[in-house]
């Protein structure tokens, strides 16, 4: 087969009477669409990845991006990514790679829920001029407090609690390595949370210099690879995060394509220069349950039991019983990543085909430590696929302690959600190593607008408690009745242990 | 919206019903007349050492065999009988109210440091949760719940609550929106020696009944309150928190306070907050939650509900408005609005 027999993807045209042949265009694209061509530019569509990059550079809107212009016949099964895919196998005889999240046509439980206000019978309250409290602590919380007696009503503490995490939302940025993206992202999140008040994880790619201002703000992964992991790693971090899977590739490991594997990189990462950094499905010391319960153990003894651990498990059928698991291992949270959650490179047939939706997970994980009366144990983080403020309220009424954002953060930094993160080359200076293209970043505007988005969710969250009557996030946690379900089905509505609306 | 008041002697002295039904009766237009009731500490002298069940039977002889068998099964009944009622034009009797006067076996539930308690515990939960034609409304010793769906003098009325002295004293004047007619509905709500009256809306029952029933309380009267009696009962009587603490769980300080706190205070609260975070109770309230020592009355964070208190004597009282305690004792000595989250906690002498 050539090139040729696959029609392409999206068509670029540039609008001859508004160019004004600046070439700034060509300039932008990395992917090599552009080119000059005498007294016009001319255009390869095929390579286009529709970043929008060039669009937004364009001082004179010139051009114009058409996705799929030619049409296959229509069928209902043989649809056109079923149909691409096959011709992509039959040319490579590969695993096709894909970047983003879960790209399947699932209905979004989120958007078949529907939240709550007062009416009348109790009085909605006003954040603007009331208090309204969103800090929350991740770890473990006793499950009743001792009190002793020193003479009079003066009483004093007899429980000591374990080190959790404040955050003054419940909020977090999700881990994004080094590696996977520059520097520069990392240091614009970075800065966000400091500014915040909330936490971002270094992901599976060590902790850079650069970011060791921000490491009270820090969660360093410890993930199956183990790169870049020592001591003064772990010293560094506010908290220990064990990856053990991810929503967009549940039962994988990373994939870290050798190209963005730059000097910096493989220094940070402490693997050599260029080499594909791929780690290993499983930890190659977990094997069960009690061998995770010795690397939660391992990591407190390092640290001297001064650092929250938290464990990160991809979402899949049986969430709730290993999450039971996790909370009598000594873990602090566990990190529930549903299958819309974003990635820099996975298999298709894993994004598309494995896991479950984060809401049935975390309200079932949820659930499920309460029965066993350890819900005290352990935080539960919601990850993947939270989009807005009112995806945040929905996963706290379902039962999760915080969420972590990963694609949102990157979309307010310029991310156009084009799932091409895996050829290194981003536009837009997010996932890629090459400096021309880093330098597109600039932290101190970037770490701003993370700082905005999360600023204002914080304060659409608290419109969303203050008129459903809360005045504190504990109060909104596992608040089922402050939700109703629209047109989902029985089974989903008792997984979630929702009412359908009008109940 | 709904009309609350409590009085208690602290000198243990008894007071007839004859004030409480006229000072709830003050309140009329806080209620409905859809439903009002009224808990005595104190009544049954005779019975001290028994745990009073007070149970409505949807009929006696469908659904009391199955509660006899049950209570034969955990212990002795001492003795058992109807609760006296007299017909009132305006209010329809649709359960017969039945007291038993029981003592629960220990030795069979001989693991537990209370053993009684936690067997009478385990009785209600599971009479109220069996849905079969039978409801325990009250179950402390030496104390009792009368309530109906009426107006507070027909439901006072209706049992003769004049002919009942005690020195702790309970009323509810409600007005329903989620269960109006439902005698089950209607205030106080109890469960073993702690009552509860409550207006308001709890917005946070969600996650105190979820956290609630992670104990093995089980809510089963279709109304926020009850979770209030079970949340006392495990903070108090089970994890042993002084009643002050108890309340500052339920209804805490703002991070804000608890920030530039001292640091023993500080580390307090904030374990309080984060310990029973589940159990912190959002929404607009005031309640009055007694037990046989003690009647505290508290409002949520930012008071958007009104409770007042009064002082005579030894007499405590609080309630929704001062017109009620007026009502009750004319010559009131002191009358305050107690602060948003603050508890108003009176004890009985000894």
């Amino acid at each position: 087969m050539t090139i040729g027999s696959t029609p392409p993807r999206y068509r670029i045209s540039v609008d001859r009477d508004q160019c004004m042949l600046c070439e700034r265009c060509i300039t932008e694209c990395p992917y090599g669409v552009f080119r000059r061509n005498g007294e016009r530019i001319a255009v390869n569509s095929r390579q286009c990845t529709a970043c929008h990059r060039c669009i937004a550079m364009c001082p004179r809107d010139a051009i114009d991006l058409e996705e799929q212009p030619v049409d296959y016949r229509s069928h209902p099964v043989w649809t056109r990514g079923t149909r691409e895919a096959i011709y992509n196998q039959a040319r490579t005889g590969r695993i096709i790679l894909a970047g983003m999240g879960n790209a399947g046509d699932y209905p979004v439980i989120f958007d078949r829920l529907v939240l709550d206000a007062c009416q009348v019978t109790n009085p909605s309250i006003d954040p603007l001029r009331e208090p309204m409290e969103l800090r929350t602590y991740l770890g473990k919380k006793p499950s009743r407090l001792e009190i002793r007696n020193i003479g009079g009503d003066d009483v004093e503490l007899v429980t000591e609690l374990t080190p959790n995490l404040q955050l003054e939302t419940p909020m977090m940025i999700a881990h994004m390595s080094y590696g996977a993206i520059s520097l520069n992202a990392q240091l614009s999140l970075a800065r966000a949370a400091a500014a915040i008040g909330t936490f971002m994880g270094t992901g599976e790619g060590g902790l850079h210099q650069a970011i060791y201002p921000y490491q009270d703000r820090m969660i360093v992964q410890v993930a199956s690879g183990r790169f870049g992991v020592d001591i003064n790693y772990l010293e560094r971090g506010a908290a220990i995060e064990i990856k053990i899977g991810q929503g967009a590739k549940p039962g994988l490991g990373g994939h870290l394509p050798g190209e963005k594997v730059c000097e910096d990189v493989s220094c940070t990462r402490m693997i050599p220069l260029g080499t594909d950094a791929l780690s290993p499905s499983p930890h190659h010391d977990i094997y069960s349950i009690e061998d995770l319960k010795q690397l939660v153990r391992s990591l407190k003894e390092a640290t001297e039991w001064k650092k929250p651990v938290f464990v990160k498990i991809a979402a899949v059928h049986n969430t709730a019983a290993i999450a039971a698991g996790i909370a009598r291992s000594s873990a602090d949270a566990v990190v529930v990543d549903g299958f819309r959650g974003g990635t820099g490179a996975a298999p298709r047939v894993f994004r598309d085909h494995v896991g479950i939706p984060i809401e049935a997970a975390i309200a079932s994980a949820d659930a499920k430590l309460r029965q066993q009366g350890i819900r005290n144990q352990v935080s539960l983080i919601a990850s993947g696929g939270i989009r807005e403020s009112a995806d945040v309220a929905k996963a706290i009424a379902l039962g999760a302690d915080a969420v972590y954002i990963g694609t949102a953060a990157l979309v307010a930094m310029g991310c156009r959600v084009c799932g091409t993160c895996y050829r290194g080359l981003c536009p837009w200076g997010i996932a890629t190593q090459r400096e021309d293209l880093t330098a597109r970043l600039d932290p101190d505007v970037e770490s701003e607008h993370v700082a905005n988005l999360i600023h204002a969710w914080t304060l659409e969250l608290s419109e969303l408690m203050g008129a459903a009557g809360i005045n504190s996030i504990e109060s909104l946690r596992g608040n089922r009745d402050r939700l109703r379900g629209y047109l989902l089905d029985e089974g989903i509505l008792k997984v979630l242990d929702v009412k359908p609306v009008g109940a | 919206m709904c009309g609350i008041i409590g009085v208690m002697d602290r000198g243990r002295k008894e007071m007839d019903g004859t004030q409480i039904r006229r000072a709830l009766a003050q309140m009329n237009e806080r209620g409905s007349g859809e439903g009002a009731g009224y808990a005595v500490y104190g009544c049954y002298p005779e019975y001290r050492d028994c745990y009073a069940l007070h149970v409505f039977f949807d009929n006696i002889h469908e659904n009391k065999q199955a509660v006899d068998d049950l209570l034969g099964q955990w212990g002795r009944i001492v003795h058992e009988g109807q609760i006296p009622t007299y017909d009132q034009p305006n209010l329809r009797k649709i359960h017969a109210p039945w007291r038993y006067f029981f003592k629960p076996e220990k030795s069979l539930m001989s693991w537990s440091p209370s053993p009684e308690d936690d067997i009478v515990t385990h009785v209600v939960m599971r009479i109220n949760t069996d849905h079969r034609g039978a409801l325990v409304i009250s179950s402390g010793k030496n104390m009792g719940v009368f309530k109906a769906s009426g107006w507070p003098e027909e439901v006072a009325d209706f049992y003769r609550i004049q002919d009942y002295r005690g020195y702790l004293w309970l009323g509810h004047n409600r007005y329903p929106t989620n269960t109006p007619g439902w005698w089950g509905g209607a205030h106080p709500f109890n469960l073993l020696g702690w009552s509860v009256v409550h207006n308001g809306e709890i917005t946070s029952y969600g996650t105190n009944q979820r956290y609630i029933q992670s104990y093995g309380y089980h809510c089963t009267m279709f109304t926020d309150t009850e979770v209030v009696a079970y949340l006392i009962d495990l903070l108090v009587r089970k994890h042993r928190l002084p009643e002050e603490l108890a309340v500052r769980a339920l209804a805490p300080p703002f991070w804000d306070e608890i920030d530039v706190m001292g640091e023993r205070e500080r580390k307090l609260n904030t374990a309080l907050r984060l310990t029973y975070g589940p159990a912190l109770m959002n929404g607009p309230f005031a309640i009055v939650v007694a037990n046989p020592s003690m009647m505290m009355g508290f409002t949520d964070r930012i008071k958007l509900r009104p409770l007042v208190a009064g002082e005579c004597g030894d007499r405590l009282y609080i309630s929704s408005e001062e017109a009620a305690i007026r009502r009750m004792e004319p010559s009131v000595e002191r009358i305050w609005m107690p602060r948003a989250g603050e508890p108003v906690i009176g004890r009985v002498n000894g």
